[in-house]
This record gives C-alpha cells, structure tokens and sequence, in this order.
C-alpha cells in the first residue's frame, strides 16, 4: 500500500507505521487486516465476474455461442461458488466491519486480534482449494452441491470445492464470534446499545447467522466428502438414504447465508442514508430490531428452496408461510429510509446514489421474492430464470451496491484521500443501467419458461438473452471504473481531513487514516447516534 | 486496578483484567454453540432416519458393546473432574497441583481414544460392520444396520477428533503450566479450554444412550 | 480473583452424581419399558448435561449473557430438528396416486468406479 499524507509533519497513522511484507501479512491490527480482505475478495470477484461473463457470452445463441454444455456447468458453478463464498459472504463484514466494528464502538482493537488474522489465512486457504477445483478441472454440481449427483454420479473436482468451502466456512464463523464478543464487552463508556451506529447492529445480528448457521454447512459438506470417498450411502436412495435430507440440511445454513449477503448492506444504506439526508434516522429502534428480526426469522424458512423437491407439502405451507413474515422487517427498513429521506437534506454525492439506487432495487428483489414465496407461483418459476432475476436484484443490485456505496463512503477514513466523485457517480449510473438490462430481462425470460443452468434454449428467448448479455458487459465496464480511480486516489487523490462528508460517529473523530490504537484514549459517548441538526451540521 | 504483574497478562485491546477474562469465556461459549450445531446436523440425521428405520437402527445398535461404552463414559466423567479441578489449581495459583490434573486429563482422554479405537472400531471393522471399508452384516434389515454404522462411526469419529484436538490442546497447556506461566491473574488460557473439555464430555453423554442404548437392551 | 472458586467438595459431589446417573441409565436400558426406554434415556442425559453446564463449566456462577448463548445454541438446533422431522412425518400424509406407483421407473445406477477415473472431464 502507498504511504499516507505526504505533508510538513507526517503523521504516523496504521499505514505508514511499518512497512515491509511481514508488517502486512504477520499484523494483527484490524484496519490491515481489513485490507487484506479487500485485495482477496476484489480478487475473488473478478475470477466470479469472468466466469460469469463467459456464460453470458455464451447464453448469445440459442445453442450455445461458446462452449459446451459440460464446460458451462462449470462457469455457473464457479461462479455461484466463487461469488457467494469468496466474494458475497465476507465483503461487508470482513472488509467493512473489521475496519469500522472497533473504531464505532471507541475500541482499539477487535476482541481476539490474531484470532481475526487467522480468519483471514482460513479464508485463503480456503479459496486455494477452491480454485484449485476450478483451474484443475472444473467443478459441476451448482453452488448447491445437489446429492446424489455430487456424491454418486460426478467425477469432477467435487471433493476440492467441497473441502475449500468447509475450510472458508471457519473463517466466516471466527469473523462472526470476534465481532459479537468485541460489541458485548468493549463499547466504550457512554455507548450503549441504542446509541451505536445501526451498522454496527447489522454487523451483530450477520454475526449470529454466521455463528450459528455456518457449522451445518460445514457438516453437510463433510457428509458429502465422506459419501464420496468411502461410497457409504447416507444421502443414496438406494441405500435408504434421502437427498431430501441433504437439501434440508444444506439449505438450513444456505438459506440464512443469503441473510449473511445482504444484512451488512442493509446496515450500510442506514449509514449512508442519515449522512447524505444529514438528518436523523426515521424509527432508530425498529431499523435495529429489524435487523436481529430477519436474523432470527431467516432461519425459519430454508423449505422455500425446495417446494419441488418431493418436501412434504404441509412442511411447504409452513415454509412458506414464515417466508412471507421474513419480509416484514426488511419492508421497515425501507420504510424507515424513506421516512428518512423526507425532508431531508439530500446531497447526491457517489455512496448516496448507491444508497438510492439500492433502495428501489432491493424492493424489487424484495417483492419478487414474495412471489416466490407463494407455493403455487414458485412452481411454476422455479428453477427458471426468474429466481436468477430475484436473487440478483437483492445480492448485486441491492448487496453489492451497498458494498460500493460504503466502500466509497469510509474510503477517505480507509486511505487518507478522496477519490473523484465526478467519476464516482459516472461509474454508479453505468452500474445501475447495466444491472437493469441485465437482469431484468431475466425476470422475463423465467416467467416465460426459460431454465436455468441451461447451456441452450429455444430460439424465441434470444432477444432477451441478447439484452441481458449487453447489459452484463455494461455492467462490467461499471465495475472496472471504479478499480481505476481507486487505485488511482491512493496515490493522486486530494488527501482527506477527518470528516469529509461531516458524518456522525465515532470513526470519523480520528484523523484520517487513523493511527494504530484508533483513538489515543479512550473516548465517551455523551450524545445520541445520529445527532444531526436540523439543518446544516458543523464538520467532526 | 492493574498491578505491574497483570500488567503483563493484559493484551492492548482490553481495559482491564476482567473485561478480558469475560471476553475469553464468552468467546469460547460462542465457539461451542457452533460446535453444538456442528454435531446437530449429525444428530438431525440420526434422529430423521432412526425414525425412518426403526428395525434396522436398533437391530445395528444391539451390535454395540455396552459395557465398554459405559466404561469410556466414566472415564470421560472423570477426566471433566480432573478437568475442572485443574482449572481451580490455576486459579488458586497452584503449579504442581495443575500439573497434576493436567496429566491426569490427558491420560484419561488418551484412554478413552484408545478404548475407542482398539477395543469398539477395530473389533466393528473385523466383524465385518464397517460401511464402506469392510460392510459384510447378512441379516435382517441390512441396509438400515448399514445406515447406522455411517452414523455410529460418523458421530463418534467426529467427536474422536475433538478429543484429539482437545489432547493437543491440553499438552499445550502442560508445557507452559510446566514453565510457570499461570497464575490467579492468568489463567483464561485453561478455563476455556476447560470448557471445551467439559463439552466434548456433554457430546459424549449424548452418544452414549442415543447410539448405545436407545432402543433398549432387553 | 478473577471468576468464582468452587470449593473442590461440590465437584466431588456431583462427579459422584454423574457416575450414579451413568449406572442408572446402563441398567434402565435392560428393563422392558417400550416407548419409555428412549425418554429415560434422554432426560437422565439431559440431567448428566445439566449438571456439568451448571457446576463444571460454572454456568451457575456466570453472567446472564453466557445462558443466553447456550440457550440460542439449543433453541437454534431444536429448530434444525424440528423443521426438518414436519416434512419427513408429514409426507404420507398426501396419498400418491396409483398411477405414480407403478410408473416409477428404477433408479439409474451409478457409473462403475474405474469408469469414474477414466471418463473425460
């Protein structure tokens, strides 16, 4: 990483106060550690991003433009693995949340720092296996692992993928455990829990699905690692085994995961929000419960994947049931924000237009959840591209927005610069209109019929595949802007003061990048969080 | 508050010394609610095709040797006494007697792995009850005996390996209580892993009558 | 001092309870009481649980939040159970017509091991 402010007086801040390899990959402070997981993850979305852009592609002709139908089985499952576990899964909370979780609460440091360290070398190693899998082969089976065909009837890199999974799925849950330790015991006096930054309760209540939801996933892939090397037959029907019940215990985690993916983001609009309306939230209270609502609730409702499968169907209405209540607290949010934004004052800098754009598109993938939720709807689109319609809107055009909008955001705290906001916003409009060519043409194609996981389709689904595969390269010009200035800022962008955005919370009362031990003594809170004033707001 | 001997024990991110120990006990109890539903997931199997097989799955545990499972559960109950004892010496600051109980719990782990091994897997796998490696069982309901084998050798193979761990765990902590390392002040290092001894003991106690005695040895 | 020192009497004591409780539990096994074998056996090895919860990992000593945690950990694995035994049990419940019975078709069978090693990837 490059050095920080280079002025008269340079300040020793967690950048510059070390250099070398060993200062990086042997630190325990959790602001480089952070750092670490940014690099890796914007690793990892890349690899995920070209697996996906092979497959759209491919999906250019009705028979496939590009490879065959083998090989595109293993661009979706790289993908979906790649994407959830590498990318999804740990952005917010290891990136955002190791930088921010101690510096919101006036800490020092998380609760076990080398404890986050190895989290990190977990993941790596983890994401070794798992692109071993991928370049040594190829892997088929869908992110899902689907038995008996990953445990009986595929010679592909099952066992590697399954193995870098469980491996990264550790990392995940150490994560979590450090975060819920750090915001029960070491909140600084005066911070109590009504008065902390609501991404700080976000981050809690993705720490208690990761602690409690991740170790199942971990032994059902050992399960299905066992299956496949000593051929016992716990999941093989003709042993009197039951897929079912792999599906029930894969996506008991599986489903509060996608919970993992977008309740940091949720917590981050709640930031990005109060600071560019400069008002304060609408309903702290119920955005919070919200939050540690669609926790507990998301682990209530894992049936909904599997209403086809040959689940009994009493089992389906209550899933399905519980599924339509799981959307209550996430509709609050929304209400919440937008109570928020009314009579605010709004400024459109790049994260708020993230923000906005997240609002309108996690409702829409929100809402086409709710259809899926329907018993009698989701038979006929499952499967189809409508759940990739739905599932895209919430992870990439509401999760991953979330993730840009907030690294945007605490960029200037993270590095000491400003990056250019007129490129910013430029890079936010190209995302947004090429996510919605992209994927809202696939709402379409799935309640027209198409499959997905399909390599081929029939002709009268070209024109939509076409606008779906235009709109993913727009998408990805989008993304690569961003790596450009960025990257760019760090060396030539206008070096940041403290508060740039004159944003409430603690972080923002260190200099930025910050030293070391985040704050030389130990701060006390005395005002409430978000104590905008009516109007103008004075910086720091 | 800290004295210059604490001052030692106390890592930068904390306050003080309790704040530190709260924060090292609640860490490892969160660690064990993931271990409780890593096993879970075995245990849902197992209860879902117990269930399913009812015949088969106590046939198979009819199989099991009772006396020896009640053996290894007394010895694990009494490595959790010498456990929770050691745990007091440290706290009392009591080298010598935490040397002891330290010794004393990883031989009896040591001894149950062994019981294990030798006297319960090895005489399965020679019977000809190994899903997999070595599965020759002819009677009635063989599919389903065969079904709880995978989850007999599952649950106990993964709960041996927590016993393993928790061994390597344990000489670790010899070696420094050999050094002097703990004391009153500090002494989290064993608590914790006191806890994690104590809960691979609660597995145990849950094996025991649900692979062993569950469908009644009359 | 750091945490509360229990007095080596009340470990003793309920070694000995857990030890009692083992035998119970091994003898019970070989009385005939049907469906009651299996509940027996359950609650005296939730007791033997409860009993080394409270007193060797002095849960009865620690703060509110540490029951919390092991409350949640039980209620969450109580819900993995739980949801997942209303499908299996709940299955038969809708009758499968006739014509779906005989129509099944049989399972493909599973590619040969060798084959597995040598088909193109």
């Amino acid at each position: 990483m490059a050095t920080a402010a280079v002025g008269p007086e340079t300040r020793v801040d967690y950048l510059n106060v070390d250099y070398g390899i060993k200062s990086w990959l042997l630190t325990t402070d959790h602001k480089r550690i952070a750092l670490l997981y940014l690099v890796s993850i914007t690793l990892f979305f890349f690899v995920g991003g070209a697996a996906a852009a092979l497959m759209r592609l491919n999906l250019i002709e009705p028979n496939g433009a590009l490879v065959e139908p083998a090989t595109y089985n293993k661009l979706f499952s790289t993908h979906g693995i790649i994407m959830v576990f590498f990318f999804m899964i740990p952005s917010i909370p290891a990136v955002l949340g190791n930088f921010l979780v101690p510096m919101m609460i006036g800490a020092r440091d998380l609760a076990f720092p080398r404890l986050n360290l190895l989290s990190w070398y977990i993941f790596m190693a983890g994401g070794a296996l798992c692109m071993y899998a991928v370049i040594g082969g190829g892997v088929d089976t869908g992110w899902t692992f689907y038995t008996p065909l990953s445990t009986t009837y595929l010679n592909t890199n099952v066992m590697s993928a399954a193995l870098g999974v469980f491996v990264a799925g550790f990392s995940s849950i150490l994560t979590g455990l450090n975060f819920v330790v750090t915001i029960h015991k070491m909140r600084a006096p005066g911070m109590t829990w009504f008065r902390m930054p609501l991404f700080l309760w976000a981050i809690y209540a993705t720490s208690i699905i990761q602690i409690l939801g991740t170790p199942v996933l971990a032994i059902t892939l050992a399960l299905v690692g066992l299956e496949r090397l000593f051929h016992v037959g716990i999941f093989d029907p003709a042993v009197g085994g039951d897929p079912i019940l792999f599906q029930h215990l894969f996506w008991f985690y599986s489903h509060p995961a996608v919970y993992i993916m977008i309740l940091p983001s949720l917590g981050v609009i709640s930031e990005l929000v109060t600071c560019f309306a400069k008002k304060r939230i609408f309903g702290y209270s119920f955005v919070a419960f919200s939050s540690v609502a669609i926790a507990a609730i998301s682990f209530l409702v894992w049936g909904h994947h599997m209403f086809v499968s040959g689940q009994s169907i009493y089992a389906g209405i209550i899933f399905s049931g519980l599924s339509f209540a799981v959307a209550i607290p996430s509709a609050i949010k929304v209400f919440n924000w937008t109570a928020t934004l009314y009579k605010g004052s709004i400024s459109y800098q790049a994260p708020m237009l993230y923000a906005l754009g997240f609002i309108g598109l996690f409702t829409m993938g929100g809402l086409t959840g709710l259809f899926l939720a329907t018993l009698a709807v989701d038979t006929h689109v499952h499967d189809t591209y409508f759940v990739v319609g739905h599932f895209h809107y919430i992870m990439v055009g509401g999760a991953v927005m979330g993730y840009l909008g907030g690294i945007h955001f605490w960029w200037p705290k993270i590095t000491g610069r400003l990056y250019p906001d007129g490129w910013a916003r430029l890079a936010a409009a190209i995302i947004f209109i090429g996510f919605n060519l992209t994927f809202f043409p696939q709402y379409m194609l799935g309640y027209l019929g198409m499959p997905r996981r399909y390599a081929i389709y029939p002709p009268e689904f070209q024109v939509l595949n076409v606008m779906s595969s235009a709109g993913a390269s727009i998408l990805g010009v989008g993304y690569l802007i961003p790596l450009v200035y960025m990257i760019w800022s760090i060396r030539y962008g206008p070096v940041a003061g403290p508060n740039p955005w004159g944003a409430k919370g603690l972080e923002w009362q260190t200099p930025s990048p910050p030293p070391t031990e985040n704050f030389p003594e130990t701060p006390v809170v005395t005002e409430e969080a978000y104590a905008y004033g009516a109007k103008e707001v004075a910086v720091g | 508050m800290a004295d210059s001997h604490a001052g030692a024990a106390l890592a930068h991110q904390f306050e003080d010394l309790e704040q530190q120990h709260e924060a090292a006990s609640l860490g490892m109890w969160i660690f064990l609610a993931t271990e409780v539903m890593f096993f879970g997931g075995l245990f849902a199997g197992y209860t879902i095709y117990r269930n399913l097989y009812m015949p088969g799955f106590d046939a198979g545990s009819h199989l099991l040797n009772v006396t020896i499972g009640a053996i290894n559960t007394a010895v694990l109950i009494c490595s959790s006494l010498t456990m929770a004892l050691g745990v007091r010496a440290a706290q009392l600051g009591k080298r010598k007697t935490l040397l002891t109980f330290l010794i004393c719990t990883l031989a009896l782990g040591l001894a149950f792995i062994l019981i294990k091994l030798t006297l319960e897997w090895r005489h399965d796998y020679l019977e000809g009850f190994a899903p997999g490696l070595n599965f020759t069982f002819a009677g009635p309901h063989a599919k389903s005996v065969e079904l709880f084998f995978c989850f007999y050798f599952l649950m106990t193979g993964v709960h041996a390996l927590h016993m393993v761990v928790g061994v390597g765990v344990l000489s670790v902590l010899l070696a420094l209580a050999w050094k002097g390392h703990f004391g009153p002040q500090r002494y989290n290092a064993v608590e914790t892993a006191g806890l994690y001894w104590h809960f691979v003991d609660i597995v145990w106690i849950f094996l025991f009558p649900l692979l062993y005695l569950i469908g009644g040895r009359y | 001092m750091l945490g509360h020192v229990v007095p080596k009497k009340t470990y003793f004591l309920i070694f000995g309870a857990l030890l009692a409780l083992t035998a119970l539990t091994t003898s019970v096994a070989y009385l005939n009481l049907g469906q009651w074998n299996t509940i027996a056996a359950l609650a005296i090895a939730c007791c033997k649980a409860t009993l080394v919860v409270l007193f060797f990992m002095h849960l009865r000593w620690s703060t509110r939040l540490m029951r919390v945690v092991l409350i949640s950990a039980l209620l969450w694995l109580a819900i993995l159970i739980s949801l997942t035994t209303t499908d299996f049990f709940s299955r038969n419940w809708t009758p499968i017509p006739e014509s779906w019975e005989t129509s099944r078709l049989p399972l493909p069978s599973p590619p040969a091991q060798d084959e597995l090693r040598t088909s193109r990837q």
